[in-house]
């Protein structure tokens, strides 16, 4: 049965642990916002191999499950390759390419949405290229993805215990290596059910809250 | 010895300017099977202000879309102060102008479109200053000067921090026209650009448009369905109809003596506006 006192024995174990989730989160989801801008760029670029290839290489990632891509990148890539990256490297390449596949497609949601004159008023303003993007088009991209970039942030965030199986020692595998310990699973697991809620509740409040003051604009 | 003193370079762009500024030559594009010109020839001269008049769908868009760079022509040539704007000279041969090119000389054209495409996330004043900052290189405090001049010259002066979404269609209309002047041209395009205008708010555009075309120097190709305007503001009609400039002339001679049927026919639909009469 629920055992109080043990409960508040492991908490501060786990706790600790939730900045390692955390971290893996934000830098994941930072990764996550580069590479899905890129591939949403890559994607309309006008010749013709490197758009397709960019087209393939989104559907190839989104297709395969993640936990395969992580051991991929942490345990066959150092074998093949030589290159070897930390649990907590692994991780957030992991989490932000295949995010980032998710990402490109939001951001090619908000990039389609932007009416046709709003280029050709940019052309006709002789605006760079560049320019185009980063002054006219993505400022107004952006703001209206937000929302679903934030629901992505937090499922994100509720598949970070996948990292414990490349040994990131993350809430999860805390919470598994105090029940090793200590033959009590039940605590543990529970505290860290807890502490996804009350950090995810929140934040798909602020989502939706984000989203109705969007549509009310 | 040599070389030559400033005034008599001077002299030499003087004696150019009979030269057309534009010089459409034999210009033809296509959507698909669809011909939309149909080897148009055009001449403008500086200063020059041309109306564009004829029926929806008879190529009056593209004929200024060609020129602002937004269409690429099919064939046939389009030269903007002397030199070719779709084509460029590599080694000697004539090939499709590369983005470098068409960036050097767009500069030298602006436009006004039937739906404004004003920035919506930026300020009047920064939809205005924005482009001066971006593409001419301008510092922040020069381009809203200049930003600030054109505002006042549109009538907006007192509307600087207001946002797109939070002006009529005819300021906003009035905003896009500053934004255009701002750069400065050689030539104007203004397409349709009381088109989407509730009808008592034309009046206060086409006074803008009127003003500046009164100050003279500015070369303008204009596609109205605004007759009176056109009679006004234009030193020559153009009626294009499939694709082809079908008639041109002065104001007087094209609206009270069309010679060709189809600007008759045309013309015929205005028939209730008071132009005959003047
Ligand atoms: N991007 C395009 N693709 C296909 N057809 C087009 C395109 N732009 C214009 N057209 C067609 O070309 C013809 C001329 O259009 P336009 O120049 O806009 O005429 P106007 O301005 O005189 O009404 C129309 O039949 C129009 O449907
Ligand atoms: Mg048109």
């Amino acid at each position: 049965m629920w055992d109080w006192e043990f409960a508040f024995y492991v908490m501060p174990d786990i706790l600790k642990a939730i900045r390692v989730t955390i971290a893996a989160t934000l830098a994941g989801f930072a990764l996550a916002l580069a590479v899905g801008l890129a591939l949403a760029l890559l994607r309309r670029s006008a010749f013709k191999p490197l758009s397709l290839a960019t087209i393939g290489f989104i559907e190839f990632v989104r297709s395969t499950p993640l936990l395969i891509q992580l051991f991929f990148i942490f345990y066959a890539l150092p074998l093949s390759t030589g290159i070897s990256f930390s649990a907590f490297q692994a991780g957030t390449i992991g989490l932000g390419f295949h995010y980032g596949t998710y990402l490109s497609e939001v951001y090619r949601s908000g990039i389609d949405a932007i009416p046709r004159g709003q280029w050709e008023a940019a052309t006709a303003l002789n605006f760079s290229r560049l320019r185009t993007w980063t002054k006219i088009i993505l400022p107004q991209a952006i703001p209206p993805t937000v929302p679903v970039m934030g629901n992505y942030l937090i499922a994100m965030f509720k598949e970070t215990p996948l990292l414990s199986a490349i040994t990131l020692v993350e809430m999860l595998q805390t919470a598994k290596i105090i029940g090793s310990d200590c033959y009590r699973y039940l605590e543990p697991f529970t505290l860290v059910g807890i502490f996804f809620l009350l950090l995810s509740y929140p934040a798909s409040v602020l989502v939706k809250r984000l989203e109705f003051q969007l549509k009310q604009q | 010895m040599g070389m030559p003193s400033k005034v008599e370079i001077e002299t030499e762009t003087d004696s150019m300017t009979d030269e057309p500024i534009v010089r459409y030559r034999k210009v033809a594009k296509n959507f698909g099977e669809l011909q939309v010109l149909k080897k148009v020839d055009l001449d403008i001269a500086p200063g020059e202000k041309i109306a564009v008049i004829g029926p929806s769908g008879s190529g009056k868009t593209t004929l200024a879309r060609l020129l602002m760079t937004l269409e690429r022509p099919s064939s046939g040539t389009i030269e903007i102060d002397g030199e070719l704007l779709w084509h460029e000279k590599v080694n000697g041969k004539l090939v499709p102008a590369g983005e470098k090119h068409l960036q050097h000389h767009r500069g030298k054209i602006g436009m006004v479109f039937q739906q404004f495409n004003l920035f919506p996330h930026m300020t009047v004043l920064r939809n205005v200053a924005e482009a001066p900052i971006q593409v001419l290189g301008l510092s922040q405090k020069e381009a809203q000067k200049r930003a600030k001049q054109m505002l006042a010259k549109v009538g907006l002066a007192d509307k600087l921090d207001a946002f797109p979404s939070q002006l009529s269609g005819g300021q906003q209309q009035r905003v896009a026209i500053a934004r255009a002047l701002v750069m400065r041209p050689k030539v104007m395009l203004f397409d349709e650009v009381t088109s989407a205008l509730d009808p008592e708010l034309v009046g206060e555009v086409l006074t803008v448009i009127k003003e500046i075309a009164a100050e003279g120097e500015m070369t303008m190709l204009l596609v109205t369905h605004e007759m009176d305007f056109a009679r006004e503001v234009a030193d020559r009609i153009i009626f294009i109809d499939d694709g082809k400039i079908v008639e041109q002339g002065t104001p007087k001679a094209l609206f009270k003596h069309p010679r060709n049927p189809r600007t008759r026919s045309f013309l015929s639909r205005f028939r209730n506006n008071n132009w005959k009469d003047s």
